[in-house]
């Protein structure tokens, strides 16, 4: 029945419509008002965003739900929007983390409780549009527009140097993507459109690719973010409010990925293979040199930021190892590459749900106790046993216990690099133990122990409303972890498509 | 020679708005201060009269009268009914405000639409003392608005700095005007440029010519390094007629600079690119750099006016179609986005506060969230942040250098409009983020309200839907 619903418009305009419609709205009828128009519309873009599960096409890697109008004709830009495999689960994913942010912030937000909604509902209808866009210029509006609602959601809601931490955030995500636009542009008088799957067909000599594939590199290495452009992050995250730590974390740094996946690999095959051994450099460096940052920080925001680098370092390390492994003349079979490569999606997709439930839980401490500082609690356990397993629990999904959706993207990766190199797979795995370490000497200090002060002893267990929000991502982080199988065949024929698209070169 | 070598019937419009204005100032003597409304509904009344005109003799052709000094095509057409929707937006901002002074008199429309009537005939003109005589129109009017606060001191220095800089810009086209003609041996635009096609090798005395007629341009235009008087008069003339020069004007510049440059010098192209190059590159630099050490908004708004210019010679200098068109694209939208910004200024203030502080704007979200969000519209449209219109103004200056192949320009204009970002956020930043120190309810009539609302509204709409401007654009030039 859904076969012949315009069924994205509906998914990006929904939720921009609904936010408008809160933001009128206001907050003159009592706060409740607006969060419950909140709700309704973060619900409601969720169910729309089912069929597009359940009518998907496992079949093929073309676009599907295809709509295209033109928009611009001066500029041939198209009002184009299509997903595959690769984008559809993380537009679920978005969908359902709204709903998840819109009830995290229910009772928390006291200043202007509408602008806020409307700030999220906004975001969620610009980052669907960014992951189904599949012209350049429509995608480049969206990815942009995003950062508006961001930067008041920071600024506004923020902590106390939300603005040095906004500013910042702004302007390293801009200075990334303008660059960007130059090599979209330049490419429009080589394809004659903005079509990004005539791109990826479009012949490119060494020196393009190599100038494109820097400006691409510029924009999503910022977004990722990957070491060393990831200096805003862990400012933007202690800052933000806590639904906005988790969009950033959970969506817009899968932004960044997604942009590797769907611009960098295949219109820059050439460059990204001689480049390859930079990009996983960087992603080394994250894992290894950023999981010992995590390692010594204070602030629990801080070092869950610190850990979201590093656990992102492993999906571009996952994207750009398919050259080694093609190369290594020790592999019998491809299959290595198609393992790297989903495995980098799902860690994405897993990270999104796992990210979403850190920052969420230790949002549930902030709005009781005010603090984010580590040394400021001990001993919580004794006092919320409820909440603890919860965060315990998703504390072990982080370090990538097996049986929670952490340990299936990791693992992986893990054993693809060792078709690309052993070492690789040795610093990667490193990630084991130092992700293990922070996390659980963070568990350790924060939750066991005797109670540490009178503030802690204080404290009250969940409600049903932070219940609701926690179980729902740990139902979500235990079936992708014991069953990912639906996730994988969803993507299977779209990266198959990717790689073969990647193996050819333009030159 | 007969009534018909005139053709007179293609320029009603300016007959029309110059009766009118003769009309308003005789009016105007008779009338009561408590009636001075009416000066004001009349002026309206012309500038809409004169939008319609124009908009009903729309042409597809090219057509010209008074034996050839004056021209309408649609690029004439276009230009003039932005110039008086501007104009008209620009009245509409002005009215409490010069009351809150009290100078609310019949002189500041009467100048005010003397100056439109030399927009348009600087717009209109084909020969080169049609369009002196219409910049100059323009600028003795605009002298006479800046200095129009007697009591005020600065904006007495302002008209003085403005008149005496402003002369010797007038001074230096004359001058290139009159080199000109003595190599081409005609004023007139068409011939020019017949006889310069003609001639193969280059002239000494025509490069003097046209370096004359560039210098004298970008000091009109204010572009870097003839951007001196930009800020001062930003700053000291009443915001009512900072409004008014930050906006319109820059559309009849544009018209001089396609009059000169393209159409009677368009056989001179190599030279003049390389001049516009210079002057783009520093009015981006210079514009966007010194506006983050301004305090003051309306100086702030002067420099980011100042590195709009640069990215409208970006793409003026390309030197193709599509460049011109997304010049006219720029201008357009930027008169859009600059009349409401000032419009805002001129919101908050009120009788003996100027509010043109960056800090007047603090808080503004708690006291007025829509007309915050309005500020918000305006500034990320400067910025060039999508969706709003700003982006596609640069999008399509950008394209024009890409295709000329001049990437290194399009990778400098990027960088540059990087370090505008900041402060335009800075001015958000004050609105969303801060609190207010002043908590005066805003007070203004509806109208004005309801002006300010329809100007972001409409730079955010065509943000979602640029393409009808843009194919306009695109077609005047086709």
């Amino acid at each position: 029945m859904f076969a012949d619903w315009p069924l994205l418009s509906l998914l990006v305009w929904t939720p921009i419509l609904g936010g408008l419609v809160v933001l009128l709205a206001g907050d003159h009828g009592g706060a409740q008002g607006a969060k419950r128009l909140a709700l309704i519309f973060a619900v409601a873009t969720f169910a729309l965003s089912i069929p597009l599960f359940t009518e998907f096409d496992t079949s093929t890697s073309a676009m599907q739900f295809v709509e295209r109008y033109p928009w611009i004709s001066t500029f041939n830009i198209n009002y184009y929007f299509g997903v595959d495999g690769i984008s559809m689960p993380l537009i679920i994913l978005t969908t359902f983390i709204t709903v998840i942010v819109v009830i995290a912030g229910w009772d928390v937000i006291k200043v202007k409780p509408s602008q806020y909604m409307a700030a999220f509902l906004i975001m969620e209808g610009l980052m669907i549009a960014v992951f189904s866009a599949l012209d350049a210029i429509f995608f480049y509006v969206f990815w942009e527009g995003m950062l508006i609602p961001m930067f008041i959601i920071i600024g506004v809601w923020g902590g106390a140097n939300r603005v040095y931490a906004t500013i910042k955030f702004f302007i390293y995500t801009f200075i990334g993507s303008v660059f960007m636009l130059v090599a979209m542009i330049y490419m429009y008088f080589q394809s004659g459109s903005f079509d990004i799957l005539e791109m990826h067909n479009l012949k490119l000599s060494m020196d393009e690719q190599f100038w494109i594939f820097l400006a691409f590199l510029m924009a999503f290495a910022v977004k990722v973010p990957m070491w060393p452009v990831h200096t805003w992050l862990p400012d933007a995250h202690v800052e933000a409010p806590t639904g906005g730590s988790v969009i950033l974390a959970a969506i817009m740094l899968k932004i960044g990925g997604y942009g590797f996946i769907r611009f960098s690999l295949p219109i820059t095959p050439d460059a990204s293979h001689m480049l390859d051994w930079l990009v996983i450099l960087m992603s080394l460096t994250a894992v290894v040199y950023i999981g010992f940052v995590a390692l010594v920080q204070n602030d629990m925001k801080k070092l869950v930021a610190y850990s979201s680098i590093s656990h992102m370092g492993f999906v571009t390390l996952g994207l750009f190892m398919v050259f080694m492994i093609w190369e290594n003349p020790a592999n019998s079979d491809l299959s290595g590459a198609t393992l790297a490569v989903e495995g980098a999606i799902i860690q994405m997709v897993s990270h999104g749900f796992i990210s979403a439930a850190m920052f969420l839980a230790i949002g549930v401490l902030y709005d009781r106790m005010h603090s984010r500082n580590i040394s400021d609690y001990g001993g919580v356990v004794n006092t919320m046993p409820v909440f603890t397993a919860f965060a315990v629990f998703f504390a072990m999904a982080n370090v990538g216990l097996p049986g929670t959706s952490g340990f299936v993207g990791e693992f992986m990766i893990i054993i693809a690099s060792f078709k690309a190199n052993f070492w690789f797979a040795f610093l990667g795995a490193t990630t084991l133990i130092i992700g293990a370490a922070y996390t659980l000497w963070m568990v350790k200090r924060v939750y066991y122990g005797e109670v540490a002060n009178d503030n802690v002893a204080k404290l009250t267990d969940l409600n049903s409303r932070e219940f609701l929000i926690m179980s729902l991502l740990a139902i979500a982080v235990l079936i992708l972890g014991l069953w990912p199988a639906p996730l994988i065949d969803v993507m299977h024929a779209s990266v198959d498509n990717l790689l073969h698209h990647i193996a050819v070169s333009k030159l | 020679m007969t009534l018909d070598a005139l053709n007179i019937s293609i320029a009603w419009p300016e007959i029309f708005l110059l009766s009118m204005t003769c009309l308003l100032l005789i009016v105007d003597v008779f009338l009561k201060q408590s009636q001075r409304d009416a000066s004001y509904l009349i002026a309206q009344f012309t500038l809409l009269g004169t939008l319609v005109l124009t908009w009903v003799n729309m042409t597809t052709e090219r057509a010209e009268a008074f034996n050839g000094t004056f021209v309408v095509d649609p690029l004439a057409d276009v230009l003039k009914i932005f110039i008086c929707l501007v104009v008209a937006l620009v009245f509409v901002y002005s009215r409490d405000y010069l009351k809150d002074r009290n100078i609310f008199k019949g002189e500041f429309y009467v100048l005010g639409l003397f100056g439109v009537l030399g927009m348009m005939i600087m717009v209109s003109s084909n020969h080169m003392l049609s369009l002196y005589l219409g910049l100059e129109l323009l600028s003795l009017s605009m002298y006479a608005m800046v200095a129009f606060n007697r009591e005020s001191g600065s904006s007495a220095e302002a008209a003085m700095k403005y008149f005496v800089l402003g002369a010797i810009a007038s001074g230096m086209l004359l001058y290139g005007i009159s080199i000109i003609y003595g190599v081409t041996g005609s004023l007139s635009i068409p011939v020019i440029a017949e006889s310069l096609v003609k001639q193969s090798e280059m002239n000494i005395g025509l490069v003097f010519g046209l370096v004359f007629l560039v210098v004298g341009l970008a000091f009109k235009l204010g572009a870097v390094p003839f951007h001196m008087w930009v800020p001062d008069v930003y700053h000291g003339a009443p915001t009512t007629v900072t409004s008014y020069i930050a906006s319109a004007p820059k559309i009849a510049g544009f018209a001089i600079i396609i009059r000169i440059l393209v159409e009677a010098l368009g056989a001179l192209q190599e030279d003049w690119q390389g001049m516009l190059i210079i002057l783009a590159v520093l009015s981006l630099g210079v514009g966007n750099v010194i506006a983050i050490a301004q305090t003051n908004l309306k100086r702030m708004l002067a420099y980011s006016t100042i590195s709009h210019v640069g990215f409208i010679l970006l793409g003026l200098l390309a030197g193709t179609n599509a460049g011109y068109s997304s010049a006219m694209f720029y201008i357009l939208v930027y008169s859009l986005m600059s009349v409401g910004g000032f419009g805002i200024i001129l919101l908050l203030s009120r009788a003996g506060f100027e509010s043109d502080e960056l800090n007047d704007l603090k808080g503004l979200n708690k006291r007025s969230p829509w007309f915050a969000f309005m500020m918000l519209i305006f500034m990320f449209s400067m910025a060039g942040v999508p969706p709003t219109v700003g982006f596609w103004a640069k999008l399509s200056v950008l394209t024009a250098v890409v295709e000329i192949d001049m990437l290194w320009l399009a990778l400098v204009a990027v960088f540059f409009s990087i370090i505008g970002v900041y402060y335009y956020l800075r001015v958000i930043k004050l609105m969303y983020f801060d609190e207010p120190e002043d908590t005066t309810e805003i007070k203004n009539t509806t109208e004005m309200q309801m002006a300010l609302s329809l100007n972001g509204l409409i730079i955010l709409l065509l943000g979602v839907y640029p393409s009808a401007l843009m194919s306009l654009c695109f077609s005047v030039f086709a």
